[in-house]
């Protein structure tokens, strides 16, 4: 060992970020900024119907406006295939063809019947009048549980029907638990139990990243090359699937994802709005531009959740949980997206939480609506999943007349019990909700504020006080390739990472993932100055361009750090295996007598060492190195995890509520989260606030309305309601550290985090503030108007709530 | 987001803009802050011909003693209202209610005049208007006119502003002294007013001398709440009595029922918020 | 078409151009300032948000005939000739006021002007006076601390900015 003193560990370190300067000083490169020579932009006309048949478009007078260069409709694309859903979860899953730039009939408002090019926006914004379409109408669907009891029409004929599969997973039948339906039965004639059945909405959100989608093709790059610039998550998975669905050769294509201005899911998308413009540019042979605006964004882009979540569980009344039952309707939308049909199926593994549940039992049918698709919107599957059993346990615990953290600790996994297998299938590999639960407690003063809300109580104040609490865990890192593919997902989930080590001391890391706010570059970059022993500032991350990245499968899920993250340790271990090789070289030692450590590699018991740098350039001479070993550290590696990583943690939420007017008012906001460990903790953070802002306000807040005919009501930022720093609390926040095992860094995904646990942890406050007025359920978002009703209404139930003691008690 | 196109012109006096108005016609529209208008035209809801700025008549702007009337041109910005001393000494309610419209760079923007004459229901300072009984002076091609706010409101985005005319200020009379209070009530920050109430009250020994209430977002038009006022006056000012006075704020109102608020919950608020607001305006 | 004289960021441009060009249009498409950025259609998002004569507007929401005679100041301007950053633009770096960076241009001119109006705001002061640009990565936690921040290093270089 050498005496030298070892340089401050970059993980751990509250590091700013590399990526500020260009964005705070407004050197941005958001795709809509982007200009080429002879670009053309692009506007679309859109189906101001919900489904309809086109029986005439005219674009005679937009062909003549002032400034247009061309005027394309459905079938003027013959080259144009359909849309590809990478996620067929079932063999009959029934999918729809959905043509970017539809033929014959539109099946939701915003679908693009007509695409106008232009010298310039304006002029292509005002030829959109002039294309006059004709449409004859067809029955709107827009009611999830019509959709799926058949009473709909149909609105695909060819498929017959508006489901377009279910997917069912029961315990009892794989093997990991009891049978569901079996322990609920019982449970009804067995005195000592209780049942308990609700219902719930997932509203419909919409993503509402702040830079609309954009995207510029230029279609004559050398060599027959196209090049995509786009505001998207996943420039890799659009390549391969602009390939599979477009049939534009693989080789040609290069995408770019310059800064991306948020995505949360939104933008994990192959578009109608990318292809129309790779087609037009093709077409035209010149570059071409297309940027929405906030209202095509709100109208056209996917949208999430949107759910019906009919769950009964059955426990004993000392509160252990024995049967848990799911039934999801889920809403499409009009097509199947990307991964659409996969997200609620997501949450398939999650409904389980924390607990020990002995038997499950989940099913899921996916139907078609005519309103814009649903695909991932920050947690996917798994914030409807944490909903509904989060609200579920606060259900059983006022059943019971019990404390809900006490019935939650007397389901929940002990932290002695990991790896746990759960009924769900999934090991979880590490956890400790104890410890994270007694650090929430702590920094919320529980029980000071059930005092006050008692006396709140007691004296009929107007301002109620409520406590809602959620325990959470999710899967994320997504994902083991071998679970994917179990689930018939379309791709894998490893990633990709490669490091050149340049002659200067620079470490160039390529990374498949496509970051997007998130503070990768920053974040990575400490990893590999640790792992090295460089400098952090000699660390370079390239990202999100296919020529330079041209291996990845991009950023969601989560997957970013515990997927992405790990595969660039494999390579930077990879170039300190070769460069062990000739550091022994070098030092004229065997390799087996070398260490390596902070960044110099040192002969065992001598102070004889050389520095990585110093191999980087000494294979960039070339001059001394050992027989047959190559003049490079470069090196690539694939990481494919074994699991998913499990972070979790408590939230508690103390809420207001004005029982005059029905205002909620977060008082007081604690998540302690469990992340594992932290690679950087202003980064993370970051993330829980942004995934809290989220959680609360799908809770209190957003909500995407479609009238009876089909028609978006929240089509902007003016009736879709996204909170400003007014109406957010300020939130308290705090970790835990339990490493997962399933990774050499022991860390854990947080993107989605501070989204999954939210949002119940609101819900449940409101309710608790409220149930003494007889209100069982609210539901979301918690407007005053319809907080204020529940007061009034005092009696209603909880959706199709019916709750029952079992036997004769 | 790119309007329709059309053609500008920025006079430099009320003649010029008025017979720029009259050559316009119907297919001329007023440009006053721009702040509602410019995103009306971005989202093509409206396609005027001819805009016409009012935004370098310097005798539109700022805030003037005339004898014992406090006026405001039309084109003073939401931000001189506030800051300006007789607004603040003479007209509370408007300081008051003007910090909470929009944003501050809509306040920076946006002028008294411009937001009156969009007749917006949920706009905040109608209200303002009907409770003080501010005068709207209006210019035309004949001449000026005044009209009481309580007439110049006539409907959904409509006033009495004929087609030619334009309004140029706005007079009050001083409310030195009142107490005022502006409840607005919205689900975010950024929403325009579920229902809001103004009120101005003058409180002497702990009784109520005089008071003007106005409802915003309860009818196609701010709404002056003379039944409130009515039972108001004489009385105390104390918590009871106050909201038992405001239960007749939903008298002669006429709420829309829509998805952010049934018609029983406004008409709920408006009591509600008047009583917040009187008691808030007593001190 | 209508001609302008505008000064930006020091600059004085003139040009021609068509009366319903709005000022962001000009800022980005006419004079190249691509820091300033256009994220609703409504005047709700505020990230379009720009100095005008000194104050905060929102660029969306104004005429680039508007702009005639007046000066304006975007997020490109704001930091010293030596690239020496604006105390507000620190301080958002320091903070992790940013993530995704979209809403940032405008948040950082917002603020800018927030602390020319009130120089030592409260949390709720500067929530408030942010109220009209919208964020959807930070949550607005490490935003009001960066407000915070700029506020206090303002006041230690003696408002000389």
């Amino acid at each position: 060992m050498t005496t030298t003193e070892a340089p401050p560990a970059e993980i751990g370190r509250p590091r700013t970020r590399k990526e500020d300067q260009h964005l705070i000083t407004g050197h941005s490169t958001f795709t809509d900024s982007m200009v080429l020579p002879g670009m053309v932009h692009l506007a679309m006309v859109r189906s101001p119907l919900a489904h309809a048949t086109i029986t005439s478009i005219d674009t005679t007078a937009a062909r003549k406006a002032p400034g247009v260069v061309g005027v394309w409709t459905g079938r003027d694309f013959p080259e144009q295939g359909g849309l590809a859903c990478a996620w067929p979860i079932t063999p009959d899953m029934k999918s729809p063809v959905h043509l970017p730039v539809p033929t014959d009939t539109v099946n939701h408002v915003g679908e693009i019947v007509a695409v106008i090019a232009a010298r310039t926006k304006a002029e292509a914004v005002d030829a959109v009048e002039l294309v006059d379409v004709q449409y004859s109408e067809l029955p709107v669907v827009t009611d999830l549980a019509a959709a799926r009891d058949g009473s709909a029409p149909v609105i695909h004929g060819d498929l017959g029907t508006n489901v377009s599969a279910t997917w069912v997973f029961d315990s009892g039948a794989a093997g990991t638990g009891g049978d569901a339906s079996a322990a609920i039965e019982a449970a009804r004639s067995d005195p000592d139990q209780i049942v308990v059945e609700r219902t719930f909405r997932q509203q419909r959100l919409i993503p509402a990243y702040m830079e609309p989608r954009s995207t510029v093709c230029d279609p004559n790059g050398a060599g027959d090359q196209i090049t995509i610039w786009s505001a998207t998550q996943i420039p890799h998975i659009l390549r391969t699937m602009l390939t599979l669905s477009q049939g534009i050769p693989e080789g040609k294509l290069r995408i770019i994802a310059p800064d991306v201005g948020g995505g949360f899911g939104g933008k994990l998308e192959v578009t109608p709005e990318e292809v129309a413009t790779i087609m037009v540019a093709r077409q035209l042979g010149k570059p071409a531009k297309y940027t929405e605006t906030r209202s095509e964004t709100m109208m056209a882009a996917h949208h999430g959740r949107d759910q019906i979540q009919h769950l009964t569980m059955s426990a004993r009344k000392d509160g252990t949980i024995t049967g848990f039952d799911v039934d999801l309707t889920a809403n499409m939308g009009a097509y199947l997206a990307l991964v659409g049909p996969g997200v609620p199926i997501l949450g398939a593994f999650m409904y389980n939480a924390i607990y020990k549940i002995p038997a499950y039992r989940f099913s899921c049918t996916n139907v078609f609506t005519n309103e814009v698709m649903t695909d991932a919107y920050r947690g996917a599957g798994r914030p409807e999943a944490t909903f509904a059993i989060e609200r579920m346990m606060d259900e059983l615990a006022t059943e019971l007349g019990m404390d809900p953290i006490e019935v939650r600790r007397r389901n929940w996994i002990r932290h002695e019990e990991f790896p746990f297998t759960t009924v769900a299938g999934l090991t979880y590999d590490s956890g400790n909700y104890e410890e994270a639960t007694d650090k929430a407690l702590r920094h919320f003063g529980y029980d000071d504020l059930r005092a006050e809300q008692q006396r709140r109580r007691e004296s009929g104040d107007r301002i109620q006080l409520g406590i809602g609490t959620s325990t959470f865990t999710e899967m994320c890192g997504l994902a083991p390739s071998r679970v994917l593919g179990s689930l018939s997902y379309g791709a894998g989930g490893w990633e990709a990472a490669s490091i050149r080590m340049l002659p200067t001391g620079v470490v160039e890391v390529v990374t498949g993932i496509s970051p997007h706010g998130q503070g990768h570059v920053t974040g990575f970059s400490q990893i590999v100055a640790d792992r090295l022993g460089v400098p952090f500032e000699n660390v370079k991350i390239l990202h999100g361009d296919t020529n330079i990245s041209a291996k990845g499968l991009d950023t969601y899920g989560s997957r970013s750090l515990a997927v992405g993250g790990i595969a660039v340790v494999k390579a930077a271990d990879k170039v300190i295996a070769k460069a062990k090789t000739i550091a022994a070289h070098l030092l004229e030692a065997s390799e087996d007598d070398i260490d390596f450590a902070h960044g110099s590699f040192t002969v065992r018991g001598t102070e004889s060492s050389v520095t990585i740098g110093d191999i980087a350039l000494a294979t960039f001479t070339g001059h001394n190195l050992p027989d047959g070993v190559e003049s490079s550290l470069d090196s690539e590696a694939v990481f494919d995890p074994e699991n998913f990583s499990f972070p979790h943690g408590t939230h508690l939420c103390a809420a207001e509520v004005d029982t005059e007017t029905g205002k909620v008012t977060i008082r007081k906001y604690v998540a302690v989260d469990d992340v594992g460990v932290v690679i950087n903790p202003l980064l993370v953070d970051g993330q829980v606030h942004g995934g809290l802002a989220q959680g609360i306000a799908q809770a209190l807040y957003e909500e995407a309305q479609y009238s009876a005919d089909g028609q978006l009501t929240s089509g902007t930022f003016v009736d879709y309601l996204v909170p400003s720093a007014v109406d957010l609390p300020d939130y308290i926040t705090d970790k835990t550290i339990t490493p997962s095992t399933s990774n050499p860094l022991g860390v854990k995904g947080v993107g989605e985090a501070g989204t999954i646990a939210s949002t119940p942890a609101v819900v449940n406050a409101v309710l608790d503030a409220v149930r003494q007025f007889g209100v069982a359920d609210i539901p979301m978002p918690m407007t005053p108007a319809r907080v204020w009703q529940a007061i009034q209404d005092g009696s209603t139930a909880a959706g199709s709530n019916s709750s029952s003691t079992g036997g004769a008690a | 987001m790119i309007p329709a196109s059309f053609d500008y012109t920025a006079p430099t006096t009320l003649a010029d803009a008025l017979a720029a108005l009259a050559q316009g016609g119907d297919d001329a529209k007023i440009l006053a802050g721009g702040q509602s208008l410019l995103p009306v035209l971005k989202l093509r809801m409206a396609a005027p011909g001819l805009l016409i700025d009012l935004g370098k008549i310097d005798e539109l702007r700022g805030v003037r003693m005339e004898g014992d009337t406090i006026v405001v041109g039309a084109m003073t910005t939401h931000h001189d209202v506030i800051a300006d001393p007789l607004v603040r000494e003479h007209l509370s309610l408007l300081a008051k209610t003007t910090e909470q419209v929009a944003d501050a760079q809509v306040r920076y923007r946006g002028t008294l005049g411009g937001a009156l004459a969009h007749a917006d229901p949920a706009g905040d300072l109608g209200a303002v208007a009907v409770a003080l009984d501010a005068q709207m002076r209006i210019a035309g091609p004949n001449g000026s006119r005044s009209v009481p706010a309580s007439q110049f409101f006539t409907d959904y985005f409509t006033t009495a502003l004929a087609e030619n005319e334009i309004l140029t200020g706005i007079a009050f009379d001083s409310f030195a002294g009142w107490g005022a209070h502006y409840e607005k009530f919205h689900t975010v920050s950024q929403a325009w007013s579920t229902v809001a109430v103004a009120a101005a009250v003058l409180v002497a020994g702990g009784t109520v001398t005089a008071a003007r209430v106005a409802l915003t977002n309860m009818g196609p038009t701010p709404i002056r709440a003379r039944g409130v006022e009515a039972a108001l006056i004489d009385g105390p000012a104390s918590d009871d009595a106050v909201r038992a006075a405001a239960l007749a704020a939903t008298q002669g109102t006429a709420p829309v029922d829509d998805a952010t608020a049934p018609a029983a919950y406004r008409s709920h608020l408006a009591q509600v918020l008047t009583g917040r607001a009187v008691l808030a305006a007593a001190g | 078409m209508a001609k302008i004289t505008v000064a930006v960021d020091g600059t004085t441009y003139q040009d021609e151009v068509e009366p319903r060009m709005l000022l962001v249009q000009y800022l980005r498409e006419k004079v190249g300032k691509t820091g300033t950025l256009v994220g609703c259609d409504t005047s709700n998002c505020g990230a379009c948000t720009v100095l005008f004569d000194g104050v905060s507007v929102k660029s969306c929401s104004v005429l680039a005939v508007q702009a005639d005679g007046h000066e304006v100041t975007t997020i490109e301007g704001l930091a010293g000739i030596n690239g020496e950053l604006h105390p507000v633009q620190q301080a958002f770096h320091d903070k992790h006021a940013l993530q995704c960076g979209y809403c940032t241009p405008g948040m950082i001119m917002r603020s800018v002007s927030l602390l020319k109006e009130n120089p030592h705001p409260t949390e709720a002061e500067i929530r408030e006076g942010l109220n009209g640009n919208l964020c959807r990565c930070t949550g607005y936690q490490n935003i009001v601390a960066a407000v915070q921040q700029a506020a206090d290093a303002l006041a230690t270089a003696g408002g000389a900015r």
